[in-house]
């Protein structure tokens, strides 16, 4: 063991109490909104500083959450959104990714080139809208879902992936007569599960988390994603109205609980596919 | 002849086409729904973004619509909102690169001091958390701690401040913003840097030790130099997302009292194009702000050249 000075005794001290308390500030203001929606929301109004246990014990706020209808069709739209759009994200994105590694595939750098153009350059929010319009998606939960449906980070992703699959495998695929479509489906997809896993993830937090989309195609609340009720509740930004905020301020942390802790739950479980993403994407090339 | 030769370089081109085509026709089959989705959503309003130089009705048509040439794009440079809207952008943008970069690189760097791998762990999970909640919650948690009789607030008030309102102030909105993304980012942001630092050869400290340097010389002499790569191709790669930065937390944060220094060209442009539905005029920033954002990509990537002698896209 090599001899500290004091100074790096000192510092390590230092430090471990620094990152001590950057994980409080982290992890604490969650720990708040829990212990908050357990608390009586007329106490909690008038509650000054930090919370450490609910200011008097109470389910009031998700009695409310519970009977609120529009947080659970929000609920099963997200899970329509996440489920759905993620299967149609992947299998677009790795079919396309197929034919781009592809080095006997003669147009591939056009339509590289075509597909990373987009990342540089786009037509605007508006002549998108119009877009979406025009193809009849307005109001409808597919527009939450195709406008989006390939992400071109993810796409160049998968490719690279792809493109590291040794030529011989192939090779010796196509000597026993497979098409490309064998190759594609039964080589190099089974071979590639750990990238489409980490783009799954991706993609499903993605759909998760949106809600800009929603707030501009969506009409029908019957529609409307799980993120764009919490806005609703969260945010009240053009509505400030008094009358509701009593209520609003009862059933506020609960409605964060019970969006946030299912993803809270599965992140522990989760967290080691979106540190490989991470890499992943940062050796993308 | 040359007539001839041509036409029948005119087939064997056709011929080729048509033979690759046959040859790839499963490939071409993969391709096709991406296809479809490229030319649909990306390159269609590309096509539509003409709507700027036209005065667009959406009962005439894109082509129907009068050209008006560069009359949004004069009214939009003349307007009160244009100056504004640059600077905001800018500089809510490149205030957010100038704090919140440097933050990730440095817990990356305390991290990597830690010797206690169980500590080292339970941080970087712990500060990987608030990267889960999702933009919406993450910003209603902002609204609830800023406001008035919210919590930091009321630790203001217990050390004998005066209580601020946040979320009310101009001057405040750039602060919370830019904090509030060190939040949500500095422990998801740390963990290239750290399989960075993994990625240095244990024989430099090694070397660095027979030589009698101390910590701190060697994170000055062999850690910081072993990441720096990595540094300066994020750092590039944030510096051309410059003009296109996260307008969806801006939407949920700012209001009507913080536009003085919140409302960005994104957010004018939803407020003028999708609330107030004056497509042309919108799209007319929209453009002004995608040429801008291309300019700089092309620039960063001549930068991205030069320094490490790869490009960028």
């Amino acid at each position: 063991m090599i001899q500290r000075t004091k100074g790096e005794k000192a510092f390590g001290g230092f430090n471990i109490i620094f990152l001590s308390l950057l994980s409080i500030c982290a992890l604490y203001p969650m720990y708040y909104v829990l212990m908050a929606s357990f608390s009586d929301s007329g106490r909690l109004m008038s509650h000054s500083g930090l919370l450490l246990y609910p200011d008097g014990f109470s389910l009031q706020g998700y009695k409310v959450i519970i009977d609120n209808a529009n947080i659970w069709t929000g609920y099963g739209n997200t899970l329509f959104i996440v489920i759905i759009g993620t299967i149609i994200s992947l299998v677009v994105t790795s079919m396309a990714a197929y034919p781009l590694s592809r080095k006997s595939f003669t147009l591939r750098n056009f339509f590289m080139l075509m597909i990373t153009f987009t990342m540089m350059f786009s037509g605007g929010l508006i002549p998108r809208f119009l877009v979406v319009n025009d193809v009849g998606l307005y109001d409808s939960i597919w527009s939450l879902i195709l406008p989006v449906a390939v992400n071109t980070t993810n796409l160049i992703i998968m490719r690279t992936a792809f493109a590291a699959v040794p030529d011989s495998l192939e090779e010796s695929a196509k000597i026993d007569g497979a098409n490309d479509l064998v190759t594609y489906a039964r080589i190099i997809l089974p071979l590639t599960k750990a990238t489409l896993a980490v783009l799954a993830l991706y993609y499903g937090v993605s759909y998760w988390n949106s809600w800009f989309t929603a707030s501009i195609y969506l009409r029908s609340r019957s529609k409307f994603p799980l993120q764009l009720i919490l806005r609703e509740i969260l945010i009240a930004n053009d509505n400030v109205n008094t009358d509701n905020e009593l209520m609003a301020e009862s059933i506020k942390y609960a409605a964060i609980i019970v969006s946030t802790v299912p993803i809270l739950c599965a992140y522990p479980f989760l967290q080691r596919y979106f540190v490989k993403g991470v890499m992943i994407g940062a050796v993308k090339g | 002849m040359p007539a001839k030769t041509v036409s029948r370089r005119k087939r064997s081109l056709w011929h080729r086409i048509v033979r690759d085509f046959i040859f790839n026709k499963y490939n071409y089959l993969l391709l096709a729904p991406a296809l479809i989705y490229y030319i649909l959503f990306h390159y269609v309003p590309m096509y539509g973004a003409q709507i700027a130089f036209r005065d667009y009705y959406v009962t005439k048509g894109i082509l129907g619509s009068d050209w008006v040439g560069l009359k949004y794009f004069e009214q939009f440079f003349s307007s009160y909102y244009f100056g504004r809207l640059v600077t905001n952008t800018v500089l809510l943008s490149g205030l957010n690169i100038l704090w919140g970069f440097p933050a990730p690189i440095i817990l990356a760097l305390l991290l990597n001091e830690v010797r206690n791998q169980v500590f080292k762990k339970t941080v970087q999970t712990i500060t990987y958390l608030p990267h889960f909640i999702s933009l919406v919650v993450a910003c209603g948690i902002i609204i609830d701690f800023t406001k008035q009789n919210g919590l930091i607030n009321d630790i203001i008030a217990f050390f004998g401040g005066e209580r601020i309102l946040f979320l009310q102030s101009p001057e405040w909105f750039r602060p919370v913003y830019i904090i509030s993304g060190i939040w949500q980012e500095i422990g998801w942001g740390s963990i290239i840097y750290l399989s960075a630092i993994a990625g240095i050869s244990q024989e430099l400290y090694e070397a660095a030790k027979i030589d009698g340097a101390n910590r701190w010389q060697e994170t000055w002499h062999i850690t910081l130099p072993g990441i720096m790569e990595t540094i300066v191709i994020l750092l590039i790669l944030r510096v051309g997302k410059l003009m296109s930065l996260g307008y969806e937390k801006v939407l949920l944060l700012y209001n009507e009292t913080t536009y003085l220094t919140a409302d960005i060209i994104s957010t004018y442009v939803y407020r003028r194009g999708i609330q107030n539905a004056e497509y042309s005029f919108a799209s007319a920033v929209d453009l002004f702000n995608s040429v801008i954002n291309m300019a700089l990509l092309l620039i960063v990537n001549a930068i991205s050249k030069r320094v490490q002698g790869s490009s960028l896209f």
